[in-house]
């Protein structure tokens, strides 16, 4: 079976430095995949690798069998992936309803629409007026997380959706998966806390130094290996 | 000619260079991007009308519905061709290359239509005009106005009203995070670029009507529309509008103290509102 969304020996480069060095990864229907790591494993680069903001490995990245590595943003859209980007990247100028209704510029039907949105963080309704940025940093991540929503993707790809904000939030936020999930999407989560990560997912990659340490479910990963994949052999040590 | 009078010409005047200036302020506004050739591009445009007014004996006004189209196509074109290729984190490209299309478009009218100056026939309408007691009103300059006006609030629904107007304003924040969205940036621009070369064929009309025009016209047009759009405050289109009006109204006040004195009166308002306001009257709050 193909998988939905799939890197084979992905690189990646910005300029002579290489931040990627062979990941494999996949991701099925359905699936909730968290990726883990500390900060400059990789996490992000590969997360832009598969939206399509970066292009440049034409033959690492699959979705349903086609190579995708070469396709532009709006193309990776189409085939159903959708990305809230690392520090959630809400349009200033635009209200948080135009913020919502612009994430259906590239017109897929289904069951995501402003009212189911409004739905899920009936908050933002009340908010909806508002410039997007004029928001608390929660807020604003139910306002990325809807935005990409709105594309009704089969693919979310969640870039550390819990950064900067109080636990409490973050709970809130997560509260909202399991309906996401029911809607068909596939979700894969980057997350620096593990704890959060090991909770929601049925499979786990660990990353560092832009290689995959580890990965399998959750539940049949022991803390020591997961402490080992995620600091490195040397550190483990110290703790 | 009372001083009401004259500050009414000049608004009316001010109208005319919010049209030179509607299209180089959406342009920019969405792309950071300074058209030096659209001083010139309202030149050919107003060659264009007047190509069927002569050749075909098209009424001005009927002329204008097809030159508009075209020019959105020669906008559309000259943008996804050109100008995409010179938009980066370097800003000189784009000036370069509008300049050099600026002399290229200046040579290759004076190449079609000689040197010789122009200008379009409105028939009765040049004449006609509304007389309020102290106030006399032309028609045409009346019409150039409220056709500013009508541009601005046109343009103004499209960008805070539409799904097209959110990806033009999500696109200028972030086109990075714009392009996950399925916008693609290059084909919004040349969208915008190609609604600033519709805009500009409606103020080549008004150019062609009023005055003589030939093909080294171009130039000075940038400069008011320039002006006009900086008094604004960049980003603004009710600013440019405002900002052409207090160059008109500097021009006729001038012009009525001393004749020579029009264009200097409005190159001196233009700095007398950048020494105190630099950002120009109404600047956009997000930049
Ligand atoms: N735009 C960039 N230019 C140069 N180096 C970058 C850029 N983005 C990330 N990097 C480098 O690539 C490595 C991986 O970064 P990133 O993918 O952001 O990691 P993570 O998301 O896991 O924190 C880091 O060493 C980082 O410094
Ligand atoms: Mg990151």
């Amino acid at each position: 079976m193909t998988a939905l969304l799939e890197t084979k020996g992905l690189k990646a480069f910005y300029g002579d430095f290489q931040a990627l060095f062979g990941v494999d990864i996949t991701v099925a229907e359905g699936e909730t995949i968290a990726i883990i790591g500390a900060n400059g494993a990789g996490k992000t680069t590969l997360m832009r690798a598969l939206s399509g903001v970066l292009t440049n490995a034409p033959d690492s990245v699959f979705c349903r069998g086609e190579a995708v590595g070469a396709l532009a943003a709006p193309d990776i859209l189409a085939r159903g992936i959708a990305m809230v980007s690392e520090g959630r990247r809400l349009f200033p100028s635009l209200t948080v309803e135009e913020n919502l209704m612009i994430g259906a510029y590239g017109k897929r039907r289904g069951a995501w629409t402003l009212a189911t949105v409004y739905d899920l963080f009936p908050i933002l309704k009340e908010r909806r007026a508002n410039p997007a940025t004029a928001l608390s940093g929660g807020q604003q991540q139910m306002v990325a997380i809807g935005r990409a929503l709105m594309a009704n993707p089969d693919v979310l790809l969640c870039d550390e959706i819990s950064l900067g904000l109080a636990p409490v939030v973050v709970r809130d936020i997560y509260a909202a998966f399991p309906r996401i999930r029911e809607s068909g999407a596939a979700i894969v989560i980057v997350e620096q806390d593990i704890g959060q990560a090991l909770k929601v997912a049925n499979r786990v990659y660990c990353m560092m130094e832009g290689r995959i340490t580890l990965s399998g479910r959750p539940e049949a990963l022991s803390r020591a290996a997961i402490h080992a994949a995620y600091f490195g052999a040397q550190s483990h040590d110290h703790s | 000619m009372t001083i009401l009078d004259t500050i009414v010409q000049g608004v009316l005047l001010g109208g005319l260079y919010a049209l030179f200036a509607a299209g180089l302020s959406l342009v920019f506004g969405i792309m950071r991007l300074v058209n030096l050739a659209h001083g010139d591009l309202i030149v050919l445009a107003a060659f264009l009308i007047l190509v069927l007014v002569n050749g075909l004996g098209l009424n001005p006004f009927l002329a204008v519905l097809i030159v508009m189209p075209l020019m959105f196509i020669a906008g559309y074109a000259l943008q996804a061709v050109l100008l995409n290729r010179t938009l980066g984190k370097d800003v000189l490209p784009p000036l370069l290359v509008t300049f050099g299309l600026s002399i290229v478009l200046q040579n290759a009218l004076l190449e079609g239509f000689s040197a010789d100056s122009r200008r379009i026939s409105a028939g009765a309408l040049e004449t006609a005009s509304i007389n309020l007691g102290a106030v006399t009103i032309g028609l045409m300059p009346l019409m150039a106005f409220l056709s500013a006006v009508a541009v601005i609030v046109g343009l103004n629904l499209l960008i805070y009203r539409t799904a097209l107007g959110r990806a033009f304003r999500a696109t200028s924040d972030d086109p990075v995070t714009a392009g996950l969205m399925g916008i693609r940036p290059r084909q919004v621009f040349a969208v915008a670029t190609g609604l600033a070369m519709a805009v500009v064929a409606i103020a080549a009309l008004y150019l062609g009507t009023r005055a003589n025009f030939d093909p080294t016209a171009g130039p000075a047009r940038l400069i008011y529309a320039f002006e006009a759009v900086i008094i604004g405050g960049l980003g603004s289109l009710w600013g440019t509008l405002a900002g052409g009006v207090i160059l008109g109204v500097a021009q006729t006040l001038g012009a009525a103290v001393n004749p020579e004195w029009q264009i200097l009166s409005g190159h001196l308002a233009f700095l007398a509102v950048l020494l105190i306001r630099p950002r120009g009257l109404f600047p956009r709050a997000v930049d």
